[in-house]
């Protein structure tokens, strides 16, 4: 961290203290800027600098046709690669207007539940680092290291699996994956148990964290945010059960809410949801049925002209894909709306009036994935 | 103070099982790499007449997304004599593993069996272009993956084999 005078600003007027954080901070979870204007230990006021990971995928999809579309939206969210292929997918399949045959939709759910488990425990374990807890990441990153081994052997790939297709997936699963989910489900049931007991409700992590970077649901939904952090604010919005895609309204399953908007709930919240992709994954194994795991595309696909604007529910929120095309096999344009992004405008709200050692708990409590952010 | 105890029982449970954890460099502790794994591309070798599969149609080339490989065709001499039903073969192929995202979009699209998702990834090179890598030495990683797996083709109407 450096600290630096700076000639007033007009926001901040008379506080001559700026605080820099990042872009090579190792608790912004990648490269990011945070400004924090303080006074005394108070944040004043703090402003985001995004955009030091861009990479273009967004122009760079123009230059793509549909199927090579799909390895770079394993690369937005590098935590959740599955949700983001399955965001991009749905898409084209609405443009298209495609019937995704049953098993395809239930092998969909099973790996996108389970990347959000694998996410989710990602988001545990660096949280307990960012609060200064080192035995939490080794216990997140051992439930997720079980979740990749498995992605490994469904699809080829520990993170950029490139797995979905328009149409389907790319592979019916192996012979013995009924097998190792029964395995897997167990050892994660236990897991999150475990973590849960570990951290949850150590008091050191109650005093860091309650109270600390409080939204309210109407700040919250104001500023677009969205996903665990918005439902941490007591709004029960979750697009799988508001505006249902593929199977999930066949689901039965809970969302949880928090009551404060504190960096408990969104933190909690996030545990209780890793608790009820489990049950959705339950239930989608007990239906898998045998059939076909591709609907009937051509392999250079070519959607009709129009647009299209899709929206999943990743691990960090309501994702969005809208897409231009213009008849062609490439798309005209292709925009992502991406979770991360919105909830980090958030920020600003969350850490006015913190104390500035807080900022990092209130930052890693967002759970944002600079990959997205920057696009 | 129940919280905090709550989480050392934890840690004091975990003190007893065994270690998740693997010695990586020590070849014989390595974990085991699933039968999907996606390493990275190699080209396979045809032993039923001696020859690459691949006949350098180019389309892997062109539906690679980070445009990593380019080949060349020629006639094939064995198809002269009768010996190859491939007319065309490949006489010179080159990937630069360096750039290719292991996608595996290149196994999918190809026609001809001829390219494969190989269980290489350790390729560590000293230069910068180290892994640019030629039509031996894909060959070579194919034939080594060929035959850790028993690897079998799957479009054998393709194959090159003239029937008697
Ligand atoms: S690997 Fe397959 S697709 Fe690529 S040039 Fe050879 S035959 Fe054609
Ligand atoms: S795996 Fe993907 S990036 Fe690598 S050579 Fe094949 S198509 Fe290109």
């Amino acid at each position: 961290m450096i600290t630096t005078t700076q000639t007033p600003t007009q926001q901040a007027d008379a506080i001559d203290l700026m605080v820099n954080m990042g872009p090579q901070h190792p608790s912004t979870h990648g490269v990011f800027r945070l400004v924090i204007w303080v006074d005394g230990e108070r944040i004043v006021k703090a402003e985001p600098h995004v955009g030091y990971l861009h990479r273009g995928s967004e122009k760079l999809c123009e230059g793509e046709n549909y199927g090579q579309v799909i390895t770079l939206f394993d690369r937005l969210d590098y935590v959740a690669n599955l949700n983001g292929e399955l965001g991009f997918c749905l898409a084209v399949e609405k443009l298209m207007g495609l019937e995704i045959p049953e098993r395809a939709e239930r092998i969909r759910v099973i790996l996108c539940e389970l990347n959000r488990i694998a996410s989710h425990m990602l988001f545990y374990g660096v949280y307990g680092l960012d609060i200064g807890a080192m035995t939490p990441v080794l216990y997140g990153f051992r439930e997720r290291e079980r979740v990749q081994a498995l992605f490994e052997a469904v699809t080829g790939a520990r993170m950029m699996h490139n797995y979905i297709r328009v149409g389907g997936v790319k592979e019916d699963l192996p012979d013995d994956f009924g097998k190792r989910m029964t395995t897997l489900t167990d050892q994660l049931g236990r897991g999150i148990e475990e973590c849960d007991a570990l951290l949850s409700d150590n008091e050191m992590f109650l005093e860091r964290t309650k109270g600390v970077g409080v939204i309210g649901p109407a700040d919250a939904i104001d500023y677009g945010v969205s996903g665990p952090s918005l439902r941490a604010s007591g709004v029960a919005e979750d697009v799988r059960v508001s505006e249902p895609y593929g199977i999930y309204d066949m689901f039965d399953f809970g969302v949880p809410i928090g009551a404060n908007g504190d960096c408990w709930d969104r933190y909690y919240v996030r545990v209780e949801e890793m608790r009820q992709s489990l049950k959705i994954i339950d239930q989608a194994m007990r239906q898998l049925e045998p059939g076909p795991i591709m609907a009937k595309v051509r392999r250079l696909l070519r959607p009709p002209k129009g647009e299209v604007y899709a929206r999943t529910e990743s691990p960090r929120g309501d994702l969005g894909v809208f897409i231009v095309s213009d008849g062609t096999d490439k798309p005209y344009r292709v925009k992502v709306r991406a979770p991360s992004f919105a909830n980090l405008q958030a920020l600003q709200h969350m850490l006015r009036d913190a104390y500035i050692a807080d900022a990092v708990i209130i930052l890693g409590s967002i759970d944002i994935v600079l990959g997205e952010v920057d696009r | 103070m129940i919280g905090s105890i709550k989480g050392l029982g934890v840690t004091l449970k975990t003190a007893l099982r065994k270690p998740v954890t693997a010695q990586y460099p020590a070849p014989d502790k390595r974990l085991e790499i699933d039968e999907r794994y996606m390493g990275f591309p190699a080209l396979l070798w045809d032993d039923t007449v001696a020859e690459p599969y691949c006949t350098g149609c180019m389309v892997c080339i062109r539906e690679c997304p980070t445009q990593c490989m380019s080949a060349k065709m020629k006639d094939n001499p064995l198809h002269a004599d009768g010996k190859s039903r491939r007319r065309k073969i490949v006489e010179e192929f080159e990937i630069n593993l360096g750039r290719c995202i292991v996608c595996g979009i290149c196994v999918d699209v190809c026609n001809f069996d001829a390219i494969e998702m190989s269980h290489e990834h350790e390729l560590g090179k000293y230069a910068r272009n180290g892994n640019r890598v030629d039509l031996p030495e894909l060959l070579d990683m194919g034939k080594q993956f060929q035959q850790e797996t028993g690897w079998k083709p799957t479009q054998a109407k393709n194959i090159g084999r003239v029937e008697k």
